[in-house]
């Protein structure tokens, strides 16, 4: 078969030129430089990695090992030229891009939020703590803590009784203790009296003294003394108790055993909650949740319908004003062109939630200057009317955003080719002929991937939303608390909590991975469809 | 190429320090040995979150408690907003503080939560105010050490309408009215458009429609008491006052604005908190503070809140966290010390009359003795979310009825569901 075909070896090339970096001979200071680089570099990370190690970060040390390997591995072989350019950015998409898609998505798959923010022991802790209260009518006794050995216990001053206890033993009166003037005790026979001092210093046998327990006699019921500072005590009842093996909540008054569910809480047989849960894993629920709950779906629509709107009337409105007036300025006629394009890209200058509270405040129906400026003083309720109020976003929006296109379209006209331009024109085309069928589309041709961003951007514009209206005016009497200017993203905002009240960060997270979804897809569409402007 | 090489080392190097940074605190800071301190608490460190204005005054009660058990308090300094929500999500992981400055309505989320321990201030609850240690009891265990408590109250511009403070609402708008003022006789702050329910509620209270239904000891349950006959004539009350009816009330006045009618004398009434003195005094206007006049007939009881400092539930130091608060900031020198940087009534009744020699704290202080603190149950978010909204249909002239009603039915809603 194959005959003739032989496989050609290619010549061998020609050994490439050393890289300064890389090699020894002359000058080789090249070498020295990455040398001290990376070991700047190492330094770095071998901190990073050990302070990761005090704190207890097995997950973030692992990947620092990997990543510090790795980048001495890229920057020292010989193999590994293209990844010495890519690796940074590399290192940067997973920091700041991957890192923050995983976490997200992993949340949402969660209940995490207010009620649900720690682990099981946490809770159990949260559940003991708000559990144990201290008894009716307890005295403040004076208290001393002592230590025999290993053994911590209490001594404390009932009214002149020295009564001494550990966490087995309950408090017995001790003869041949020493009181001081203030009446906390100083000596007790066979204990040492550990001095507050040395408490305050070691924070081991801080922990241990705080969850110390001495009961006040064999009755379980009669409760134990606690301290809280090291000089005082009182009795303490609780009648929760934890037991680890069962992983179960017992209430020693009632009997009722909480044992834990599936929604990372303690339940009850009667269906009673204990307040601290734990996060847990609970599937597509966050997601079905913005489906099926019918108090979302109406508000959420109208919703959905409205964020496309405003986004695709800022890109159109503020694209179309900003090629206008880019026109007009890119004409050699018009004086001072610098001058005024300076001026023109101010807005565009100014942070945005500025010029959004500024607005609000000249939009401002009683109040505000463009009412008594423009409108003869009348009334007009610019952010409490539905339809003014989406209005009103508009035109803010188109005030933020048309110098960006002015910018963008003023350098795409400038890049134009002046031969095509004068071939129209010797062809008998008139100005709005060459504009409509030479300069749009080569225009669109480089902006339309713009256009698309921009769609994307103001999509989740959070910001003018918030600070101009805060998605008001309300829905009337609708069931969730949104309102006629709310976008989706200031409507996830609004109903997982998260701006205040009871946060669910799940259902957050949830929302804004379907949202995501929903831009990707768009845009994915919309650049397929720019390709087609291409072939022009 | 070498270039690009120092370039890429340079983000190399940036990229392991960024992942340092988030890889947890670097190695905690542990001061060794300072062996002059008389108690050798060296190497133990509390770490109180504080906004700015309480920082210092943290900082200087906390010199007194380092000498006395040579342990370190470190004050780390955020937004006050920033506290509630970084406490909840750093405590779980053990980032937290031991300590933060906090509002008493975050209670009932950091509870459900678990981020907080309780505290015991034993025989010394009897000199704190009743309602500031009333507004930090959950379900019956005390959460935290008051240091603060305000509320809003009746300012009047004794230049225009004199220091007589009105005993009603009607009162208030005759003395407003003779002084020329019939446009604008009160001036009703409502967040412009968004609706501001705090500053007024002590309006409805007057007409008996508490947010939530008091069980007998004070507490908040999570029964909705803006429903009913009272809640609805308050709704009428609102609506007759704003663009259907009097007119009164309008949809415009922000903070500033409100503000600035008040401080330019356009306006000789306001319902505002402590915070805004200083705006009016720098204004040149001379004010006096009654608390606020009843417009339905019975008492009208504002909102209290009160500031505390809350212990983290994982505090590793928690006896240390005690003794500093109980001991150190439960003192008159460090409430006192509190109220100097920032006036806010203080929690401990003594030096609460003490600095009642100024009249203005003082008529703060008479109105939040009239005051119920708001409640601290996590439900109270949701009612927010419904209630501002509801103010501003009102003011706008929409039927008081349906908006009423409707607002109690999403409540309910939005709190069983």
């Amino acid at each position: 078969m194959s005959v003739g075909l032989q496989r050609v070896e290619p010549a061998p090339s020609p050994a490439p030129p050393e890289s300064h970096a890389r090699g020894w001979t002359a000058p080789g200071w090249g070498f020295v430089v990455k040398l001290l680089l990376m070991m700047v570099v190492n330094a770095a990370g071998v901190l990073a990695i050990l302070s990761a190690w005090n704190a207890g970060a097995w997950v973030i040390l692992g990947v620092l090992v990997a990543l510090l390997v790795a980048a001495d591995w890229v920057y020292f072989s010989r193999r590994a030229l293209p990844l010495k350019y890519l690796f940074p950015g590399l290192v940067f998409l997973a920091a700041f891009q991957m890192f923050t898609l995983v976490y997200t998505g992993y949340v949402a798959f969660t209940n995490y939020g207010t009620g649900h923010l720690g682990s099981m022991q946490q809770a159990v802790d949260a559940a003991l703590i708000q559990d144990e209260q201290r008894a009716e009518g307890s005295p403040t006794y004076p208290l001393a803590v002592l230590r025999e050995g290993d053994t911590l216990g209490f001594a404390i001053n009932d009214e002149g009784v020295v009564r001494v206890g550990t966490a087995e033993e309950p408090l017995e009166a001790v003869g041949g203790a020493v009181v001081d003037a203030d009446g906390a005790v100083t000596q007790v026979p066979g204990w040492e009296v550990v001095p507050r001092a040395q408490l305050f210093s070691d924070a081991a046998l801080q922990e241990r003294v705080v969850a110390l327990r001495v009961p006040v006699s064999d009755d379980a019921t009669e409760g134990s003394i606690r301290t809280r500072e090291g000089a005082t005590g009182a009795v303490y009842t609780s009648t929760l108790e934890w037991d680890p093996a069962a992983r179960t909540i017992t209430d020693t008054e009632t009997g009722a055993v909480y044992s834990p569910d599936d929604r990372g809480s303690f339940v009850s047989a009667d269906g009673d909650r204990l307040a601290a849960g734990w996060y847990v894993n609970v599937g597509f629920e966050n997601f079905a949740r913005a489906f099926t709950d019918d108090r979302y779906a109406g508000p959420l629509l109208r919703v959905a319908a409205w964020t496309f709107a405003f986004a695709i009337l800022t890109v159109l409105t503020s694209f179309g004003l900003g090629l206008l007036f880019a026109l007009v300025y890119n004409d050699p006629r018009v004086r001072g062109r610098k001058v005024l394009r300076t001026i023109f890209i101010l807005p565009y200058a100014f942070p945005a939630f500025m010029s959004a509270l500024l607005w609000r405040g000249m939009l401002n129906a009683e109040f505000g200057v463009v009412n008594d400026w423009f409108f003869l003083g009348a009334n007009i309720s610019w952010l409490t009317d539905p339809w003014l109020a989406k209005l009103a976003i508009l035109w803010v929006n188109l005030w933020l955003s048309y110098p960006y296109w002015f910018l963008v379209t003023t350098g795409a006209l400038q890049g134009l080719p002046g031969d095509v331009m004068e071939a129209a024109r010797v062809d008998g085309a008139g100005r709005w002929r060459q504009f409509r069928s030479i300069t749009l589309p080569l225009l669109l041709v480089a902006t339309a991937p713009l256009a698309i961003a921009s769609f994307a951007f103001n999509f989740n514009n959070f910001t003018i939303i918030y600070m101009l209206t805060d998605g008001g005016p309300a829905f009337p009497g609708a069931s969730v608390p949104l309102g006629a200017t709310d976008i989706l993203i200031s409507a996830i905002y609004q109903i997982s909590g998260v701006s205040g009240g009871r946060a669910d960060y799940g259902l957050a997270s949830a929302l804004s991975i379907i949202v995501f979804v929903v831009i990707g897809i768009v845009s994915a569409v919309a650049f397929r469809r720019t390709r087609k402007l291409e072939e022009i | 190429m070498r270039k690009h090489i120092a370039l890429g080392v340079a983000v190399v190097t940036s990229a392991a320090l960024l992942a340092a940074c988030s890889g947890g605190d670097p190695a905690p800071a542990t001061t060794e040995g300072s062996s002059a301190g008389a108690g050798d608490g060296a190497g133990t460190e509390l770490v109180v979150w504080s906004d700015a204005e309480r920082a210092e005054a943290i900082k200087n009660a906390a010199a007194d408690f380092e000498e006395d058990t040579g342990a370190t308090v470190t004050v780390v300094q955020k937004n006050f907003e920033d506290l509630r929500a970084d406490f909840l999500a750093q405590v779980p992981t053990g980032e937290g503080p031991d300590i933060t400055v906090g509002a008493h309505d975050w209670l009932g989320e950091f509870v459900e939560s678990g981020v907080v321990d309780t505290i015991d201030i034993g025989d010394r609850a009897g000199d704190f105010e009743q309602v500031t240690l009333d507004a930090l009891t959950y379900d019956g265990q005390l959460y935290a050490l008051p240091y603060a408590q305000e509320s809003v109250a009746l300012i009047q511009n004794v230049g225009l309408v004199g220091s007589e403070p009105p005993a009603t609402w009607d009162e208030m708008i005759q003395m407003a009215t003779d002084a020329g003022f019939a446009e604008r006789p009160f001036v009703l702050y409502t967040n412009g458009a968004e609706g501001d329910m705090y500053t007024s509620y002590a309006f409805q209270t007057s007409f008996g429609a508490p947010v939530f239904v008091q069980d007998e000891s004070g507490s908040y349950t999570s029964e909705v008491g803006l429903g009913g006959d009272a809640g609805l004539a308050y709704a009428q009350w609102i609506h007759a006052n704003g663009s259907a009816g009097t007119g009164y009330f309008t949809d415009t006045v922000d903070y500033d604005i409100g503000n600035e009618l008040f401080a330019t004398g356009q306006s000789p009434f306001i319902v505002q908190g402590p915070w805004t003195i200083p705006t009016y005094q720098d204004a040149g206007i001379e004010v006096a503070v009654s608390p606020v006049p009843s417009a339905g007939g019975q008492t009208a009881s504002p909102f209290v809140g009160v500031q505390g400092f809350y212990l983290s539930a994982q505090s590793s130091n928690a006896l240390l966290a005690n003794e500093f608060l109980v001991n150190y900031m439960a003192t008159d020198e460090a409430q006192q010390a509190l109220y100097d940087a920032d006036p806010r009534i203080p929690a401990l009744t003594s030096v609460a009359e003490q600095v009642s020699d100024d009249p203005v704290i003082a008529g703060f202080l008479a109105s939040a003795q009239n005051g119920v603190p708001m409640p601290n149950i996590p439900e109270m978010g949701a009612v927010w979310e419904f209630w501002n909204p509801a103010q501003i249909a009102l003011i706008n002239g929409e039927d008081p009825t349906s908006v009423w009603t409707s607002m109690v039915t999403n409540i309910e809603g939005a709190i069983g569901g």
